[in-house]
């Protein structure tokens, strides 16, 4: 995790090496340049991943190990070809991949691509509702930090954020199950909705997945409810450990942004302290603060599996704890490949994001 | 490469030495809200390493004792009574791992960082200074996994390591390991970055022209300019070391009840008491997680704070325009070694 050193780690220092040199290339040849370097970022990942998951052994003895006698063993691992040298397979995994087949989860015969999207979607969901959270709550309270800077507030607000960043996100979230769903019964204690409103959903015509959306789709308003009703905790959980971040952030670079003489004539010239902080100060603060929103995207995705285990959010958090527990590699890397594309995708984004914005980003 | 006695920051050439250690100088020169997050900090931590230094002496039994004299515990006791603050489903003391659960984390820090601070100088130094293509390739690898969720390298480091479950020591160091795996990056980017500015200062040449060797150069050189940020770096990913080990813990990766206490392990047995009410078995190591990682991050940050001059808190509190950027101060810093 990125989180708490100051200066958000932009790409220019190292993998650009090539953009550098390019200077006066223009954001095309840019776009360009930053869209070639996924690929190296994917391939050492999926290389790291693939090695180090087979230094243990074959994936077929780390998941029936000891549940099957030991020729019905061996008789796996030659169908699957495990007994070949390592290279060989790992070159045949690299052209699956290059076409879109991760193969099929040892414990339940699924194809991975197929686990993928199923509980891809409800990731998505998941971590859609606490984006929005972490920017409701962080950037608002950033802004008040800032203004009220060694002040109460201030004080208060740092706190509030130390403490968002120091609770686990499973801890919070058994907190909030505690209090809103087994104190006070107000909200679900776990899932993603009634098995009713889960069926009508699932039933649909070409489902996205991402419950509120097909229910909305639908027009189902009973079900819409009840989503909502079952995404607020997880939400909130997720959403408030990134908050903390974005409230640190917004903070530090509104009090750098602040400090400076363009809004000391702003407010020579009359304008309110309301308008200073959240308009002449904040948009200059805005490109660091995308940089950083893009590597949290990493932080909330390992927080994602930690949320999705505490309200058995049937996402690919909760599933890669269940292949994990069940030692079922095949997934496991497949879920792994799939976050790190993810990632990469991400930061490739976000880097052009900035580059739009800032032109001096590009050189 | 020889490691020499970790370099204090110059705060003054003059000031004794134990003025000069980080966190002294960092208190001396802080004021009012600043001082007090500091403090409260310095509190938590020290709290937290007096507890796993004296658990042995401080927790009333054992972390895997599930029976005294008085024949077995009960199971999901309340608060009260012979078992402070209640027992786990398991049968286990509450209290007793708690306290216990601070040696395992203490142990797992040490490891984890300071094998990450090991390998990541090292190849931070050598990246910076040698350039090249090494330089380029080592750069993308750290970014690649940089940019990577921690807590899934973690995971996979985990498999690797130990398959999943393990004994004390083997837990320990798996754990550790996994960590300092995700670590090494962040020690690699800041040393190098540090390194290669460093390279292109005055004493460096000065020292090639007079024939230091590379190595030389590297060690003692630019080694104790490049590592003034170390402290800082530490206390941010002491704190993270606990949250990846709890998240291990949690998602079945932790060590062994039988073999350690460990808080994320605590946890995760927690969530099957929640939906009937029982907030002790997870609320308690909840709280040691989120004290140790407040204390430890109020000390880092205060550090970070202290050491930008734009953040400092100013002992004058007038206008509000930031302190201006000692230049002086720092061009001495660099040059007093």
């Amino acid at each position: 995790m990125t989180t708490l050193i100051e200066a958000p780690p932009t790409d220019a220092d190292g993998l650009l090496p090539a953009a550098k040199k390019s200077s006066g290339g223009g954001l095309g040849q840019y776009i360009l340049v930053r869209f070639l370097l996924i690929f190296p970022t994917i391939f050492i990942l999926v290389t790291m991943v693939f090695f180090l998951m087979r230094i243990t052994g074959d994936p077929i003895t780390a998941a029936m190990g000891g549940r099957l006698p030991a020729d019905q063993l061996q008789e796996r691992i030659l169908a699957a070809g495990y007994d070949r040298p390592i290279l060989v397979q790992y070159f045949e995994y690299l052209g699956q991949l290059a076409t879109g087949n991760f193969g099929r989860t040892l414990t339940d015969n699924r194809a991975v691509v197929e686990m993928l999207t199923t509980y891809g979607s409800a990731t998505l969901e998941l971590s859609i509702n606490a984006l929005l959270v972490a920017l409701v709550v962080g950037i608002p309270l950033g802004m008040v930090a800032a203004h009220r800077r060694d002040k109460a507030p201030d004080a208060v607000l740092r706190v509030f954020a130390i403490l968002c960043y120091a609770t686990p996100v499973f801890f919070a979230g058994m907190l909030l199950k505690l209090t809103f769903s087994v104190w006070l019964g107000w909200l679900p204690v776990a899932g993603r909705a009634r098995t009713s409103s889960e069926l009508a959903l699932t039933s649909l015509e070409a489902p996205t997945g991402i419950y509120w959306l097909d229910a909305l789709r639908s027009g189902n308003m009973a079900a819409l409810g009840d989503v909502t009703a079952h995404a607020v905790l997880p939400a909130v959980a997720l959403g408030l450990l990134t908050a903390g971040i974005f409230l640190r952030l917004v903070r530090t670079n509104v009090i750098g942004t602040l400090g400076r003489d363009y809004i000391e004539a702003g407010r020579s010239r009359g304008v309110s302290e309301y308008r200073l902080v959240t308009k002449h100060a904040y948009k200059p603060a805005l490109i660091p603060i995308i940089t950083v929103m893009g590597l949290q995207i990493a932080v909330m995705l390992g927080g994602a599996v930690l949320t999705e285990k505490t309200f058995e959010w049937k996402g690919l958090g909760f599933q890669l704890a269940n292949y994990l527990t069940a030692r079922d590699f095949v997934a496991v890397q497949g879920i792994v490949v799939l976050l790190a594309i993810i990632v990469a995708m991400t930061n490739f984004i976000v880097d052009i994001i900035a580059a739009l914005i800032d032109p001096r980003v590009r050189y | 490469m020889s490691i020499q006695a970790v370099p204090v920051p110059m705060e003054s050439p003059r000031a004794p030495w134990y003025r000069r250690l980080p966190v002294v100088s960092h208190f001396n020169k802080s004021v009012g809200l600043q001082r007090g997050m500091l403090v409260a900090g310095l509190v938590l931590t020290g709290l937290f390493v007096l507890t796993a230094l004296f658990a042995p002496l401080l927790a009333p039994y054992g972390f895997s004792q599930l029976s005294d004299a008085d024949g077995n515990f009960p199971t999901q006791q309340a608060p009260g009574g012979k078992h402070l603050l209640g027992t786990t489903v398991g049968g286990y003391d509450v209290l007793s791992r708690v306290i216990w659960g601070a040696q395992t984390a203490i142990l797992v820090i040490v490891v984890a960082v300071s094998m990450s601070i090991v390998i990541g100088v090292v190849l931070g130094l050598v990246s910076g200074y040698l350039g090249g293509w090494l330089d380029r390739i080592l750069v993308v690898i750290a970014d690649a996994v940089y940019a990577f969720p921690s807590l899934l390298v973690a995971i996979v480091m985990a498999i690797v390591i130990s398959g999943g479950q393990s004994s004390l020591i083997g837990g320990i160091f798996a754990a550790g390991t996994a960590i300092t795996l995700v670590f090494i990056p962040q020690y690699f980017r800041v040393i190098r970055a540090e390194t290669v500015r460093l390279k292109a200062e005055p004493f460096v040449e000065s020292a090639k022209v007079v024939g230091a060797s590379n190595i030389r150069i590297m060690t003692r050189h630019i080694y104790r300019n490049a590592t003034r940020t170390l402290p800082l770096i530490f206390t941010l990913n002491a704190s993270e070391a606990i949250l990846t080990l709890a998240g291990l813990g949690f998602l079945g990766f932790g060590i062994e009840p039988s073999s350690a206490a460990e808080w994320g392990f605590d946890l995760n047995k927690a969530l099957a008491d929640t939906t009937s009410g029982i907030w002790w078995t997870g609320l308690f190591p909840g709280l040691a997680i989120v004290l140790t990682v407040v204390g430890l991050t109020l000390v880092g940050e205060s550090i970070n704070d202290l050491n930008d001059p734009r953040l400092r808190g100013r002992k004058s509190t007038g206008g509000s325009s930031p302190a201006p950027v000692d230049n002086a101060a720092i061009a001495t810093e660099v040059r007093a070694s």
